[in-house]
């Protein structure tokens, strides 16, 4: 009995797995028959796969019953940093299932496909005009994957122009992961510029990384940094990096900071990624699908990869490497995340210029007010410079009680909103990276202070220990992450 | 401006609690624009307007006379796929690094790694990758990384696109010959052409000389008829048949699965099985000393995301087909595609060049597939994908009806 009656209560679920719910005996679609004539591949047919099988009002309820047990933009404030979780319109969703959108592939002839075609010219001119890099590919699939992208083409320039010596890229500690995880995939070699003091990139410290700069193929900075501020020398760096034949890359994550306010060209860069799934809202959709489009200089066009999408007189097509054999190549099947490039344009023209700039204004004021708001209850690193799009906070305040970044964090989940991206960057330590986006009101924005406020001051107080346990409210309690690693099960036993 | 709350009220309170007269100060020494060349804010009506203008100039596969694939396929998605990925709890959630609110996500995520080990025959899967060419490239690549290698050698017909971006992953690393230089063989299955093979034989030829074997499926149904890769040490490819519409060619969904010993070189997220303070069963991310934002330039790969939501859709697509299901659907692609094969057969001057084919198969004509694809197109015909002078690679599934096969036969019977 007592498994059956099970730990679900009112409206918190325990759901099981697929597998362990009562087995239908059929399938949950019904398909045409079968007519049974002889197999033609050359095999007999598939045994057991081990597969699950429910009809559909179980299989509705399943995941309707785990969907109960995320988070998400929808539900509440979700201030993590260098993740831009901003709302996302249903009206992107809606345009983007239209049958002309939804149902072609990506091989049909260029002239049953026109509509798609003009729709990605279209995307390459707005991401060129917004960031002044007009040479555009939309085909990378996720930030990491612009990366790559950029960083090839930047490799290709200089293998094309007798530069191949050039393996170095200079990278400055507070760099996100993929930058470094990038440069090494691209058989670079990494030189790390140190920011700690200052947060940013400074000339001095730029000219000690480049040295003579004969080996160094470029740089690449996040703008604003993972600081949350705006790396104020780098375009001074940017000239010295290009009178020393490197190339710039800025890591597009923080470009909802800039948006229709600054173009990256204007502070020396020379490639760009931009992530549609930050900036320009694509649902993040627990973790992907991302779109990561790349943008280049003039220089740099001739060496990108395809497809991108010209203009011809016959109308739009998508280049091969026979048409521009200079590129280094394909990165990705097809054209790229086309879904997600329906949603972002969607949602450019939704915003217009206007609305872009007020978006990132509204994003760089409401990053600005947390930070007046918290400066006095918690240690700001760089406390007495105002910030881009994110605010940075640590626990040293805390920490002297026992009250960690973690314990923090977990408190704003007990509250009833997602936490801050924690201990990144790893240059600061106890780093809280605080960006509340363009999205959330004023009454979301004064709530968060205020349990912030209120953690500070139970702390204060001496009244710490409940920190630790936090959350209980949610569907799980701390995880023990440890046996997860130790002991991987990584799938179901059933 | 409907997405932006900020009252006027609201800017002018915050900036004065801050001390400061305007946004303009935060931007002070940066290179401020106000000169794009871009149209300004608009309703949703004229968005809704323009972008519907745009998709009713392309031809969509639901207009029927489709027999297009080569690694991107036309299949039903039952509607309560779409209903599930568009709630807001999985549409609108991030990566799950905060498991206590995200065990949703984690759930599916897990469910989704069993359905794909259990389907290709392997130990483990990851959480997916962006595409099957990139996944193609990226077990290319950990193949290099557990033999200490920097070949491979391609066994057999592999799709263009995935050899292409296995070149630019790896440029130089193609061997014509299988020796001790060679971290991987490559064999895709169906290839190319549709046509199942044997890559069994590459089994005792990759021992002999140590390299990995990687089975390469670019169409994931064909795995409810065909035997799975069980003797291979990576099987990759791409799943986008099930549950997710091929939308101009992504967001599409790789798999990857290898063996359990190989796991910590394997790329992409996985989750795993754990306990909270509770001990309640729970999920989490895990192994995540391989990746990037813990190991920096020593990852297993620079990738951060993978593709979430259509990891989701592909499992509420299988749990909706289940083992009988899925094994129909496979069955009846490939009952599809020998009708095609049977009726095209009978055609002068035409000629199936595939024994042996899952739901793809190549046809040969005598006149050039270029004269005969621009006459079925004055028809409105998407008979395939040209393979060269004479060769034309055509696809049935599900979605082929009687009456698309016989209105391709008609129309070839008039111009081969």
């Amino acid at each position: 009995m007592e498994h059956l009656i099970g730990e679900s209560r009112a409206l918190s679920y325990e759901e099981p797995l697929l597998w362990e719910h009562a087995q239908s005996d059929a399938s949950g679609v019904d398909l045409p028959d079968i007519a049974g004539t002889a197999l033609r591949t050359g095999q007999v047919a598939r045994g057991r796969i081990g597969w699950p099988q429910l009809k559909e009002p179980q299989v509705v309820r399943h995941f309707v019953r785990l969907s109960t047990l995320n988070f998400s933009i929808d539900h509440g404030f979700f201030p993590l940093g260098s993740c831009t979780m901003k709302h996302n319109p249903r009206l992107n969703e809606k345009v983007a299932r239209l049958a002309g959108f939804a149902l072609i592939h990506p091989l049909q002839p260029a002239c049953t496909v026109s509509g798609a075609l003009e729709l990605m010219f279209y995307l390459q001119t707005w991401l060129g005009e917004l960031t002044g890099l007009r040479g555009v590919c939309l085909s990378p699939a996720a930030g990491a994957h612009g990366e790559l992208a950029g960083l090839m083409t930047i490799k290709r320039a200089h293998e094309m122009n007798g530069q191949s010596h050039r393996k170095v890229i200079l990278c400055p500690d507070s760099a996100h992961g993929t930058n470094p995880a990038t440069a090494a995939m691209c058989g670079y070699e990494l030189k790390v510029i140190p920011t700690k003091e200052t947060g940013c990139v400074t000339v001095d410290a730029f000219k000690e990384a480049l040295g003579d700069g004969r080996d160094v193929a470029g740089m690449m900075v996040t703008n604003p940094n993972t600081c949350g501020l705006f790396e104020t020398e780098i375009a001074e760096c940017a000239k010295l990096l290009h009178a020393a034949g490197g190339y710039f890359y800025c890591d597009g994550a923080n470009f909802n900071a800039l948006v229709g306010n600054v173009r990256p060209a204007d502070f020396g860069v020379d490639v760009m990624h931009i992530n549609l799934h930050k900036t320009f809202s694509t649902p993040h959709g627990g973790g992907g699908p991302g779109s990561g489009p790349i943008c280049v200089a003039e220089s740099l066009r001739a060496y990108l990869p395809v497809p991108c999408v010209v203009k011809t007189e016959a109308g739009y097509k998508l280049e091969t490497v026979d048409d521009r054999p200079t590129s280094f190549g394909r990165l990705k099947g097809f054209n790229g995340q086309f879904g997600m490039f329906v949603r972002a344009l969607t949602y450019m023209l939704s915003h217009g210029k206007d609305g872009l700039r007020q978006v990132s204004r509204d994003a760089v004021l409401s990053a600005n007010y947390i930070l007046s708001q918290l400066r006095g209850d918690f240690h700001a690193p760089f406390g007495d410079k105002t910030c881009m799009h994110e605010a940075l906070l640590t626990d040293k305040l805390q920490k002297e009680s026992g009250v960690t970044t973690l314990d923090i964090a977990k408190t704003l989940i007990e509250y009833g909103m997602h936490p801050m991206t924690v201990y990144f960057p790893l240059v600061v330590n106890g780093a809280m990276l605080i960006e509340p986006t363009e999205t959330e009101s004023k009454e979301a924005l004064d709530r968060f202070v205020a349990v912030m406020k209120m953690v500070a001051e139970d702390v204060r107080r001496g009244d710490a220990e409940k920190f630790h346990s936090y959350p209980v409210s949610a569907p799980r309690r701390r995880l023990d992450e440890v046996r997860a690693a130790r002991q991987p099960v990584l799938r179901c036993s059933c | 401006m409907r997405y932006l709350p900020l009252t006027k009220a609201d800017r002018t309170e915050m900036l004065k609690s801050i001390g400061v007269s305007s946004v303009d100060d935060f931007y002070q020494g940066l290179p401020v624009s106000s000169d794009f060349d871009l149209p300004d804010h608009q309703g949703e009506i004229e968005v809704e307007r323009f972008m519907t203008a745009l998709a009713a100039q392309n031809r969509t596969a639901a207009e029927g006379k489709f027999f297009l694939g080569a690694g991107t396929y036309y299949h039903h998605i039952p509607a309560s796929v779409d209903y599930i990925i568009q709630r807001s709890e999985f549409l609108t959630s991030y990566t799950p690094y905060q498991p206590e609110i995200a065990q949703g996500t984690l759930q599916v995520i897990f469910e989704y790694q069993s359905l794909i080990a259990s389907l290709t025959g392997q130990d483990v899967a990851n959480a997916s990758l962006y595409d099957g060419a990139t996944a193609c490239a990226e077990a290319a690549l950990m193949a290099m990384r557990l033999t200490g290698r920097d070949k491979v050698y391609v066994a057999n017909a592999l799709h263009p696109h995935y050899r292409e971006v296995l070149s630019s992953y790896a440029a130089g690393a193609f061997s014509d010959v299988l020796d001790e230089s060679v971290a991987a063989v490559i064999v895709q299955s169906p290839d190319f052409t549709g046509a199942p093979y044997a890559y069994e034989d590459f089994r005792a030829q990759c021992d002999a000389v140590g390299a990995k074997l990687i089975v390469v499926v670019a169409e994931i149904v064909s795995l409810g008829l065909l035997e799975p890769p069980r003797l291979a040490d990576i099987v990759c490819g791409e799943a986008q048949s099930l549950g997710i519409p091929m939308s101009y060619g992504g967001p599409h969904l790789g798999f990857f699965a290898t063996r359990q010993d190989y796991v910590r070189q394997m790329p992409g997220r996985l989750v795993g099985e754990t306990v909270d303070a509770d001990g309640k069963r729970s999920f989490v991310l895990t192994l995540s000393t391989r990746e990037q934002h813990i190991r920096r330039e020593k990852a297993t790969s620079n990738i951060c995301t993978n593709q979430g939501l259509c990891a989701l859709a592909f499992t509420v697509h299988a749990a909706l087909l289940g083992e009988d299901g899925f094994k129909h659907l496979a069955r009846l692609n490939h009952e599809r595609a020998c009708a095609l094969a049977d009726k095209l057969a009978t055609l002068p001057r035409v000629r199936i060049e595939n024994a042996a084919f899952f739901n793809e198969f190549v046809v040969v004509f005598e006149k050039p597939v270029k004269d005969i694809v621009m006459a079925l197109a004055h028809d409105n015909f998407i008979p395939g994908l040209r393979l060269d002078e004479y060769r034309l690679l055509v696809a049935a599934t599900e979605m082929t009806t009687d009456d698309d096969i016989s209105a391709l036969y008609n129309a070839l019977k008039e111009v081969v």
